[in-house]
């Protein structure tokens, strides 16, 4: 008999490092990563360019295969699973680059998503990510996409399924502005609708906000994992007392890169 | 009169479970084995030599006329067939060729198709080639295709070969004069030790010709491809070919462009691209929950549509 506090998480990783080769050697990338991520919550995971978060996102899906440690999804050891098998037990990822194709089209791809017995309806669906589906559904998903057509397409792949845990790579990027409040309401209707346990990789203060919990991710480890109440909190207190600006050689930009 | 075999790739080449509605010629294994005419559109035996004459009255409107052939005997077949699609006809021309080999001898069809499309016509010419069969005997087949497209006059080409046919070399030739307009969709896969090569002459002559050649392969195993693309513009005329290979296992594709302009106002464009499908198309598709093998099936699929 499992208690509360089991039955309510759905994700978790133990331990997990990861080492990519690159042209010279091999470079640590993710360094003893532990995390658990309960049912129906959402966490934003954010922090410094090349800090490790997209290589965490692509250990959970299978992308990329860790050194060590352990990966647990809803009780099930995934570790050893290939990235269809982690896909048909219920993790969505969606790309922050995803790719074109020659050939196939929006329905064809959505069609893949929601799989063969789905009933989903794809003009809503479409909708739900600002694209008219009289105008999209049958264009072929190529060069002449824009990239934030084709971000948008991304997420739609992602709202197809049902799915346990749900991961999303920088959503916000090529998405214009006036489409964000719809972006951020997608996420949250997700959420409630189908319990799926969301996880949002991100920068974007507007995202930030949805998050039950944020996680910052640092040089391939978490470095703090906190409401959202006390990051944002925070981070008015480190913009606030930021010198940087007033040393910095350059000028200083108030979103610039500050490892202090 | 047809047989399982015949109704397979019959079915196979030009999607026809049985015989057709409106005019058509089917050759089996070297004769005539079923033809009809209509009003509009005659089919008459050469005297000279092997093959037909289709005549299509000028005016005919969404008609069809599909001319298959099926070989299910070892032998070399060879045909001459001309088209004369007339003056402001606007009609559907299905070809193909489907080989049955269960032997160890060769089989091999060799059709030259000439077509006249008049002022103002449009003419659809679909083509499917497909070989079939146990036997480790070579299915051949060589077409030639010579169309001569006159004043204002669409021809559109749709060239499909799937695997099956061990060795290919289709040319094909084509003169436009002022307006007329080519649209070219040409879609090749080769597998084991197959070998296939097109090679595609455009000639705009005139004024205002257009022609748009795209031609997308996938080259298996340990097959070879090559295509000579060439395009060769004599006035203000416009003319793109693009040329795109999927090149898989152990196989090998040449791409060899050509353009020529002989005035100053032909704009004419060769795009070629020669590579294997891109891992993050597999990734993204495997993270749907297809396999590999699926993925990389999806995305063949796709690009050979």
């Amino acid at each position: 008999m499992l208690n509360d506090t089991e039955e309510m998480i759905m994700l978790e990783i133990k331990n997990v490092s990861l080492s990519l080769e690159n042209e010279l050697n091999k470079v640590k990338i993710l360094n003893d990563i532990t995390l658990t991520l309960e049912n129906k919550k959402i966490y934003v995971i954010t922090g410094p360019n090349g800090g490790g978060k997209t290589s965490l996102a692509k250990s959970i899906i299978g992308i990329y295969k860790p050194d060590e440690g352990q990966i647990i999804l809803d009780g099930i050891d995934i570790t050893d699973k290939a990235i269809h098998e982690r896909a048909r037990l219920g993790i969505g990822y969606a790309f922050q680059q995803p790719p074109r194709y020659k050939g196939i089209k929006v329905i064809d791809l959505l069609k893949l998503a929601a799989g063969p017995n789905s009933k989903i309806d794809f003009c809503e669906l479409l909708l739900d990510v600002g694209l008219c589906a009289k105008d999209y559904l049958n264009r072929e998903i190529n060069a002449g996409f824009s990239g934030g057509e084709l971000k948008r397409v991304e997420i739609a792949t992602i709202l197809a399924r049902n799915l346990k845990v749900a991961i999303f790579d920088e959503p916000e990027a090529g998405i214009d502005l006036w489409s964000f409040q719809r972006l951020t309401e997608t996420f949250t209707t997700l959420n409630r609708k189908y319990d799926t346990t969301i996880v949002i990789i991100s920068h974007q203060e507007r995202i930030l906000r949805l998050a039950d919990q944020i996680i910052l991710v640092a040089g391939g480890k978490i470095s703090e994992i906190t409401s959202q109440d006390k990051f944002m909190n925070d981070l008015e207190k480190m913009n606030s007392g930021c010198r940087c600006k007033q040393d910095c050689l350059k000028g200083g930009e108030e979103n610039a890169k500050c490892d202090r | 009169m047809l047989n399982a075999i015949d109704k397979n790739l019959l079915n196979e080449i030009a999607n026809l479970t049985d015989i057709p509605i409106g005019a058509y010629n089917i050759r089996k294994n070297g004769q005539g084995v079923a033809r009809n005419t209509t009003e509009n559109i005659d089919i008459i035996t050469k005297k000279d030599q092997p093959g037909i004459d289709v005549i299509i009255k000028p005016g005919t409107k969404n008609e069809s006329v599909y001319i298959p052939v099926i070989l299910s005997e070892n032998l070399s077949d060879l045909v001459y067939n001309t088209f004369e699609v007339g003056e402001n006809s606007d009609v559907t021309i299905v070809a193909g060729c489907g080989i049955h080999n269960e032997t160890d001898k060769k089989t091999q069809h060799d059709g030259i198709h000439e077509f006249f499309v008049r002022k103002n016509a449009r003419m659809k010419y679909v083509e499917k080639h497909y070989g079939e069969g146990e036997g480790c005997g070579l299915r051949i087949l060589n077409p030639k295709t010579i169309i001569e497209v006159f004043e204002g006059g669409v021809a559109e080409l749709e060239m499909v070969q799937i695997k099956g046919v061990d060795t290919t070399v289709r040319d094909t030739l084509v003169k436009l004069h002022k307006d007329a307009k080519l649209i070219v969709s040409e879609r090749l896969l080769t597998y084991l030790d197959q070998v296939a090569e097109s090679n595609i002459t455009v000639e705009l002559l005139e004024d205002e010709a257009t022609a748009q050649v795209v031609s997308r392969s996938v080259a298996q195993n340990n097959s070879k491809q090559i295509f000579h693309l060439n395009l060769r513009g004599y006035a203000n005329c416009r003319g793109h070919i693009q040329c795109d290979s999927i090149i898989m296992h152990n196989a090998q594709v040449s791409s060899i462009p050509e353009i020529t302009a002989y005035s100053a106002d032909a704009q004419l464009i060769h795009e070629a691209a020669i590579g294997k499908i891109a891992s993050d198309q597999l990734i993204k598709l495997m993270t749907l929950g297809l396999t590999e093998q699926e993925a990389e099936d999806t995305i063949l699929k796709g690009f050979l549509k």
